[in-house]
Parts: C-alpha cells; sequence; structure tokens
C-alpha cells in the first residue's frame, strides 16, 4: 500500500468504501450517511457501508418529496438531497449556553460539560459542504467565535459525493455550490455505474483524507474513468430545471423591498418556518432562561429560531414584521441580498430544501424570476 | 463589509457574564431608573453591556455613565419587560451578569474640532451621557456642544438635577421641551424637532447625534436637513430585537446590518434607505 | 420574594379533567410542586380544601351554564393571578362545536330527559368572560408546560411557551414532514407549539389540539389541503375539532362547513 498523492485520483471498488467507514470509526468518528427510512433519506448514523441503501429514487417537487428503493438496483449515490442537512449535527437545535445557581452570595455561573463528538460526514452532496463553508463565515470568522459550533466542525471529515443526478428542485449549478465538490472535501467520490463495474473515482483533498486510504484496496485512475465521471456530473448540472439569475441579486432585491408581490406571497405562506429549519444556511438562534419550581437553578438555553416567527423580532411595544409578508422578505432579502454585505457572497447553496419541504410549495426560483421582473426598467 | 468592532476576538464563552454587584440605584422616572455597578471597563460612548438578570435573561442596555470613570458601570433602564422588572427589583448588595461593551458608539474622534449638536428623546438621553461627559471633560477638543431634549412631560425627563447643571454652565447649550405641561412649566412645549432652528451651530462643522424613537429621530434628520447639515454628518442610534450581541443569532437584522455589532450607532446616509421601510 | 408559599387553587369547568390529571401526572416533580406552592384547593388531588384568596388559580374548562358564569367570577375576584389551562378554558373546547349547531337538538339526541337541562347556547372560552394572565394551550395541555408556566410564576419570568408552529418543534426533533412526503393532512403548520411535536413524531398528522398559531394562515392550508385531496368535510374538521370556537379556525371551518 502506498500513499497517494494530495492531487491523485485512484479508482476504488464496494470493499474499498466499506475500508473507509470502518477507518473512519476506528478513529473515532461517528460516521453520519443518507440512510432511507420510512421513505425518505434521513442522516443518521452508519456503521459500515453495508448500511448505504441501495437504489433509492427520489422526487422532490414544490411541497412533494417521495423516495422508493428499487429492487434489483446496484447504486448507492443516485440520489438527491436528504431531507435535513448536517447543520442539525453542528449547530445543535437545543444547546444549553450556561447553567446558574443560586447562593448565599448571589449566584454562580457555570458552563455545562458538552460531550465531545467527531463526525464524518459520509455521502455529503457539495451544495451540502458549500453550505458548510457559509455558516463557517458567519459562526467563525467574525470577532466572535460561536464555540459550540467551533468544537463539533473542527473535526469534521467531509466524505464527499459528486452528484450524478439532480432533483426537479436542485439549482445548484447556478448558485455556483455544486454539482462537483471543489472544495471542503477530505474524499471526493464519483459513483461510475457499468455493465462490468461498481467502481467509485476518487479525488482526494486533504492528507487527513489520503490517509483514510489506508488499507484500501485502489487502483490510480485512469484518464477515462476521469472523463467518464465528468460526463455524468456535467450532466446533473444540465438536467436543472430551477435557477436563480444572480447578476445584481441584492441590489436588485433592495429595490423590490416595498414590492406588492411579498403580500401575494404571504398569501400562501404559513409562516410555518419548515423552510428555515431545513435550510443548511439558516443560522438564528433564539436564546432564553428556564429555571426549577425552586427558582435556585436557573438555565440558560438556546434553540433554533426562524425570522418567520413573530417573536423573532419582538421589541418593547411589539413586533417589528407583524406582517408574513415583511417576514418572508427578510428571509429572501437576508438569503439572497443583505448576506453579501454581512458575510460576502450568497446565503443560499441551491440545495432546493426550501421548495420541496415548503408544505404550501413556495419557490424560492420563482419568486426571485419575478422580482427580478418587476425590477426590470 | 465594515470592519467590526475594536474588540478582541473572544469565544463563544463571550455569550457567559461575569457577575457584578449592585452599588446604587436612583429612580429617574415613574419606570425608569439608574443603576450603579461595582465592576468597571473601558467603553466608548454609545456602546452598551447585556444585562442578566438570574433565572429571567439578557437585555441589552447602554451604559450611560462616564467613559473616564473605570471603576463602575452606569446603566440608565426603563422597566418595561420581564427582565427589566427583575432588574428594576435589585437593591445595593444584589447580583446580576454583565458583559460587554458592544457595538460601535458616537463618533467621538470624528467629532473633535466640531461642533456637538444632540437630540435626545426619553431615555435616548442615556446612551448620549458618556458623550457629554466626554465632551466636557475634553471640552478644548469641540466646537460648541448644544444639547436638545424632548420628553413627554417633566415627570418623563431623566437626569434631572444634570440638566439643570448643565444648562447652568456657559460652554454648553441645552435646551429642554416637553409634549405637554402644567401651566407652571416655563420653557418649551412641543417636539424636539422645533428646538432645532433655535440654536446656533455650523452646519458645515457640525456633527449630530440622535436618540430617540425612530419616528422621532426621522423628522429631526429631515430638520437638520433643512439647516443644511449633510446626511454624512448625522448619527443616529438604532434599536431591534437583540439577543446575543455578538452577531451570531442574527435577531437585530435591520437590512444589512448587525445592530449589535455594524451599530447601533449609525452615520445617517448607511441606513437611510431602509429606516423608513415599514416593518423592515 | 417571600417566605410564605403562595397559594395555588385549581378549578373545573366543562370539561374532561384531562388537564388536571396533567398535574398529578407530574409524579417526580409533583413533589417539587408542593414544595414551592401551598395547594389550597384542588378538588381532583386533595379533599383539604381551602377559603381563597390565592395567588395562583388554573382554570380548567369552558363556560358553559349560567351557573358557571357566576362562578368564574368569583374565582377571578379571589385570584391575584388567573392561568388558563386547556383547550375548552383557552378556546371552549370539543363541547364549542354547539357553538354551531343548536344545543336543544343535541340535548334531546344525548339526554332521556332533556327537559332538565340547563346549558346556555354556546361553550366559551375563560378570557370571554373575565380577565385572563395567561393561556396554557393543549388537548391536553403538555405537563412540561404546565410546570414552566408554574416556574414562571414563581420566579417572575416570561415563561418560555411560544407561540409559533408546530413546525418548528417537529423540525428541531428531525421529523421530515409528513405532509411533504405522505400528503398527509397536517395542521401543524397552523397550530401553535408546545407539544414538541408528538403527533407528527408518531407518524400521525397533527389535528391542532393547540388551536391556531402566531397568525395562522388557515386559507393557505386550506387551499394546500384541497390540492392534496381534502374534501371541504375534511378541512372543516381539521379546524373544527378542540378549538372550534378560536379564530381564524372558527371562521375556517365555517366556511367548508357549507
Amino acid at each position: 500500500m502506498t500513499e497517494v498523492s494530495i492531487s491523485g485520483k485512484v479508482i476504488l471498488g464496494l470493499e474499498g468504501l466499506g475500508k473507509i467507514v470502518s477507518n473512519l470509526r476506528r478513529e473515532g468518528y461517528s460516521v453520519i450517511a443518507p440512510v432511507f427510512e420510512a421513505g425518505v433519506m434521513k442522516l443518521a448514523e452508519i456503521e459500515s457501508a453495508d448500511d448505504l441503501p441501495r437504489g433509492v429514487r427520489d422526487q422532490q417537487e414544490k411541497g412533494t418529496y417521495r423516495a422508493e428503493q428499487i429492487e434489483g438496483e446496484r447504486d448507492l449515490f443516485k440520489n438527491n438531497v436528504s431531507c435535513f442537512s448536517y447543520k442539525s449535527f453542528l449547530h445543535d437545535p437545543h444547546l444549553c449556553v450556561f447553567k446558574a445557581k443560586k447562593d448565599e452570595n448571589g449566584f454562580t455561573i457555570e458552563k455545562p460539560e458538552r460531550e465531545e463528538k467527531r463526525f464524518a460526514f459520509f455521502g455529503i452532496r457539495s451544495c451540502d459542504l458549500t453550505a458548510m463553508s457559509k455558516l463557517d463565515d458567519v459562526l467563525l470568522q467574525g470577532d466572535y467565535v460561536d464555540s459550540a459550533y467551533d468544537d463539533r466542525r473542527k473535526p469534521v471529515m467531509n466524505i464527499a459525493v459528486n452528484c450524478t443526478t439532480s432533483a426537479d428542485t436542485c439549482f445548484c449549478a447556478s448558485m455556483n455550490s455544486g454539482p462537483r465538490a471543489r472544495a471542503n472535501f477530505d474524499l471526493a467520490l464519483t459513483e461510475i455505474i457499468d455493465d462490468e463495474r461498481h467502481v467509485f473515482l476518487c479525488e482526494v483533498g486533504s492528507d487527513e483524507g489520503a490517509k483514510l486510504l489506508c488499507g484500501v484496496p485502489f487502483e490510480d485512475a485512469p484518464d477515462e474513468d476521469d472523463r467518464a465521471a465528468d460526463v455524468l456530473i456535467v450532466a446533473a448540472a444540465k438536467m436543472q430545471m430551477r435557477s436563480i439569475d444572480t447578476s445584481g441579486i441584492a441590489e436588485l432585491l433592495q429595490r423590490v423591498q416595498t414590492s406588492h408581490r411579498f403580500e401575494e406571497i404571504a398569501e400562501r405562506c404559513l409562516a410555518c418556518a419548515n423552510c428555515t429549519m431545513v435550510c443548511p444556511t439558516c443560522f438564528c438562534t433564539n436564546i432564553f432562561d428556564v429555571t426549577d419550581l425552586t427558582g435556585d437553578n436557573a438555565e440558560r438555553v438556546r434553540h433554533w429560531d426562524s425570522c418567520f416567527t413573530l417573536s423573532y423580532s419582538q421589541l418593547h411595544g411589539g413586533s417589528v414584521r407583524q406582517s408574513v409578508s415583511a417576514r418572508y422578505r427578510q428571509f429572501i432579502t437576508h438569503k439572497l441580498g443583505t448576506w453579501h454585505d454581512q458575510f460576502g457572497g450568497i446565503g443560499c447553496v441551491g440545495c432546493g430544501r426550501c421548495i420541496a419541504w415548503c408544505p404550501t410549495g413556495i419557490d424560492i426560483t420563482e419568486e426571485m424570476a419575478v422580482f427580478r421582473q418587476l425590477a426590470a426598467p | 463589509m465594515q470592519q467590526r468592532s475594536t474588540i478582541a476576538p473572544n469565544s463563544f464563552d463571550a455569550l457567559i457574564p461575569e457577575t457584578a454587584r449592585v452599588t446604587s440605584v436612583r429612580k429617574e422616572t415613574v419606570d425608569t431608573f439608574t443603576m450603579d455597578l461595582d465592576r468597571g471597563f473601558r467603553f466608548e460612548p454609545g456602546q452598551f453591556n447585556m444585562l442578566y438578570a438570574f433565572g429571567a435573561g439578557e437585555v441589552p442596555i447602554s451604559i450611560s455613565g462616564d467613559p473616564a470613570d473605570s471603576s463602575r458601570l452606569v446603566h440608565t433602564i426603563r422597566s418595561v419587560g420581564a427582565v427589566t422588572k427583575r432588574l428594576e427589583a435589585l437593591r445595593p448588595g444584589d447580583m446580576l451578569g454583565v458583559r460587554g461593551p458592544y457595538g460601535e458608539g458616537w463618533p467621538m474622534a470624528k467629532a473633535r474640532g466640531h461642533d456637538i449638536v444632540i437630540v435626545a428623546g426619553g431615555i435616548g438621553l442615556a446612551p448620549l451621557r458618556p458623550v457629554i461627559y466626554h465632551a466636557l471633560r475634553h471640552r478644548d477638543d469641540y466646537g460648541n456642544v448644544v444639547l436638545l431634549y424632548g420628553a413627554r412631560s417633566p415627570e418623563d425627563m431623566i437626569f434631572e438635577s444634570e440638566l439643570h447643571r448643565w444648562r447652568g454652565r456657559f460652554d454648553m447649550g441645552v435646551k429642554v421641551i416637553v409634549d405637554r405641561a402644567p401651566s407652571s412649566w416655563r420653557t418649551h412645549v412641543g417636539v424636539v424637532t422645533t428646538l432645532i432652528p433655535k440654536v446656533y451651530f455650523d452646519p458645515i462643522d457640525t456633527i449630530a447625534m440622535v436618540c430617540g424613537p425612530e419616528v422621532m429621530m426621522r423628522f429631526v434628520v429631515r430638520e437638520f436637513q433643512n439647516r443644511g447639515l449633510t446626511e454624512d454628518k448625522i448619527y443616529v442610534s438604532m434599536e431591534r430585537n437583540m439577543k446575543c450581541a455578538v452577531g451570531l443569532c442574527g435577531h437585530c437584522q435591520f437590512g444589512p446590518e448587525f445592530i449589535c455589532a455594524d451599530g447601533p450607532v449609525f452615520r445617517y446616509d448607511r441606513v437611510r434607505d431602509i429606516i423608513g421601510i415599514r416593518e423592515i | 420574594m417571600t417566605n410564605k408559599k403562595p397559594k395555588l387553587a385549581v378549578w373545573k369547568f366543562a370539561s374532561c379533567d384531562g388537564c388536571q390529571l396533567s398535574l398529578l401526572d407530574c409524579e417526580d416533580e409533583l413533589l417539587a410542586v408542593a414544595d414551592a406552592v401551598d395547594i389550597a384547593y384542588f378538588p381532583e388531588g386533595s379533599s383539604r380544601m381551602r377559603e381563597g384568596p390565592y395567588d395562583l388559580s388554573l382554570v380548567e374548562g369552558s363556560i358553559t351554564t349560567e351557573h358557571d358564569r357566576k362562578r368564574i367570577l368569583e374565582v377571578r375576584a379571589n385570584s391575584r393571578v388567573l392561568i388558563t389551562i386547556g383547550a375548552c378554558a383557552t378556546a371552549g373546547g370539543i363541547q364549542a362545536l354547539r357553538n354551531y349547531a343548536d344545543v336543544k337538538e343535541f340535548a334531546r339526541a344525548v339526554y332521556a330527559s332533556p327537559e332538565f337541562i340547563e346549558t346556555l347556547d354556546k361553550s366559551s372560552p375563560i378570557k370571554d368572560v373575565v380577565r385572563v394572565d395567561f393561556e396554557l394551550r393543549g388537548c391536553p395541555i403538555n405537563k412540561s408546560q404546565l410546570l414552566e408556566v408554574i416556574s414562571a410564576f414563581l420566579n417572575h419570568r416570561k415563561a418560555a411557551i411560544f407561540s409559533h408552529s408546530v413546525c418548528i418543534e417537529c423540525k428541531m426533533r428531525g421529523n421530515p414532514c409528513i405532509m411533504v412526503t405522505r400528503g398527509e393532512f397536517c395542521a401543524g403548520g397552523v397550530t401553535n407549539a408546545g407539544c414538541n411535536a408528538l403527533c407528527p413524531t408518531y407518524d400521525r398528522a397533527c389535528f391542532g389540539c393547540y388551536g391556531p398559531n402566531e397568525t395562522a394562515n388557515t386559507t393557505a392550508l386550506a387551499h394546500r389541503l384541497t390540492e392534496l385531496g381534502a374534501s371541504p368535510i375534511d378541512i372543516q374538521r381539521l379546524f373544527h375539532t378542540f378549538n372550534a370556537a378560536a379564530e381564524p379556525f372558527a371562521s375556517a371551518g365555517i366556511k367548508y362547513a357549507r
């Protein structure tokens, strides 16, 4: 077994995939991968590569997600983004910020112990990889660091999968965040299936990634496999039916802030917050205190929050964003516009989850196209 | 993206306050009080702290004390919610949590060598008091210093004895106005904007600092513009829901700005395009 | 706070007792509750009943008789803080279905001697009759929310109880939306959180027992449910079950009843 150079691409088989998973687990990683459960691709811990479901096909449309497992199909990755993003693992939905205890001097504050966890994301798609770097921008790159996120994020290993198919809701190509994994991965796999073979073209993205290939049987990738993978990825991009034209988008959204279109959207919007919950870059949290009945023990708790709730913009005298139209405006202008001023770039990666998982099927790409039309001179 | 505040990078543990004790509490109005704490740190006029009441939660409160006095922290608080009510109940010796200072304050350095016109409404005087302390302490650094203060009624004015003291000075102009007053009230009645034409300042050589309700600030800005003051010389202090104060929780967004990190004080031209939009 | 324990009373109006039982169901925490408050009046839990005034009254049930209408006035007069618990007290409960029907006809159908039944035409939430300090939702209420409300009352803080949708709790639990995956007729998107998404977690659609959430958009939900194949009756039932008298469930239900 030789070490592979970082820029090298190799070909490995199913056995190799299994070895990568066991290498990760031996290193103490919880290996998180999409698994097929009750008709949905969910992210969960796997014990071996055998837990990866075969032949799952999903259809994602506005407000609709359906998936089924096709008997006899061998593929592992010919499906699309899972219902939740990896945010759930890195940016806890519930977190204790600190505990405070009353005593004779007043009270003392203590930081809770937090279990150390090392996650390996096996099968992460490039939209979610990009989303992770966007969360990094928000939670790690400012003056203040979210150390709860940092603790989880630092040890993460990313075994990415290049998409060889796209859902109807995918629009990563237009957001320049897929379907090929370009950065932030330790290994990136492209699944190639033909009459004779079921193999994975594996690109090494880091030294740690290279070490994962220890004990994995592989061969140097011939050029034709590299080209075959390219063809598959390009085809996935071409399949995409949705897109957002991002040119001048921040400025465009500034111009339509008082548009009546927001009221029309609000007629369809439940303000249920599903879009922000499944969004891989939505990071907002609420922080509040709870006490026990004695009143001697307090806990400061942090939860996921959403700009779609009324309390999100609560000030003395009521919420600033009373109307749902103002809340949707906050969502879309932040995600696609003001994110640029705050963190650089755009807050959307085109994973399409907000479209599929909106119970009433509001489509951000459709709405953006309308706003572009409305803003046209 | 503008450079975030000058505070050294810190970890998430920045959400964990330090404990402090109350040393004194003074009532300002029926619902407003000023509280001194036994710890101090350097801060810029206009910056704020997060105050934690045990078991109730945190609130952002601007620092209303003297920036030259690092032996204590002074906050002026209006008791309007569950947390501020709990803070109001604290007595000397009681403990609370404090973390800060946060945010971008008033442009004291930029104002050097210029006239300063301060316009405050109600409790909006609290974050501007450090400006007055600083300007009076470094009196030669500034030109005219003028304070225009509006309150609903004489009873709603904060820092009353200091207002008298400042009014007695020869090196500072103070005008006070109330929305309504008993017949014994011997000075102005009306809105604070009406004071702007009544005071002397050189519009090309003035920095204006404004804090009060959003609608008041918009009218004040308009009045300043009538006097020839340009938007880049007017500063306003904004407010939105705030939970973390360190740019991580998302709540205090105001268009592209985070009030906690980019503000609360903004040069007016930076917020001009969004301040008037409904429910922004 | 003084050392004297606050006096607690628990009152029953037209209801099934399920919400009161949530208090008894607290088991481990019940001792802590008994330690923190003086349970002065709680017929369901203790035969020892003491006179008011009470610091905290928990009120279960709706107002359906003239007698109860007068009784709640007394309860209010004797209570410093009054908190309603459950869908009956907060929204009129399942018995508010009578508000959209002929109560005399109901009485004839149910009772052998309907002439002995004296009842009001409508089932009303407590807030329609007296001032209410806080309303705890649910059918029945969630015991941890009840403990939270009592803790918040004792500690003079705002209760960590939210008025957003069930969806937020559902997603924080990691449940894929069953309306999206299976086209279930789920009311979660317009229903107040608080149950920790109990039904969807057990793979069943939310039927709105916590009542409408803040700015509940029943029109948009009904429209989508129709697209998913729901009949007007399905939609009417979704809105007119436990919180039939709470707007906007009330109007939405009426609209689809036709």
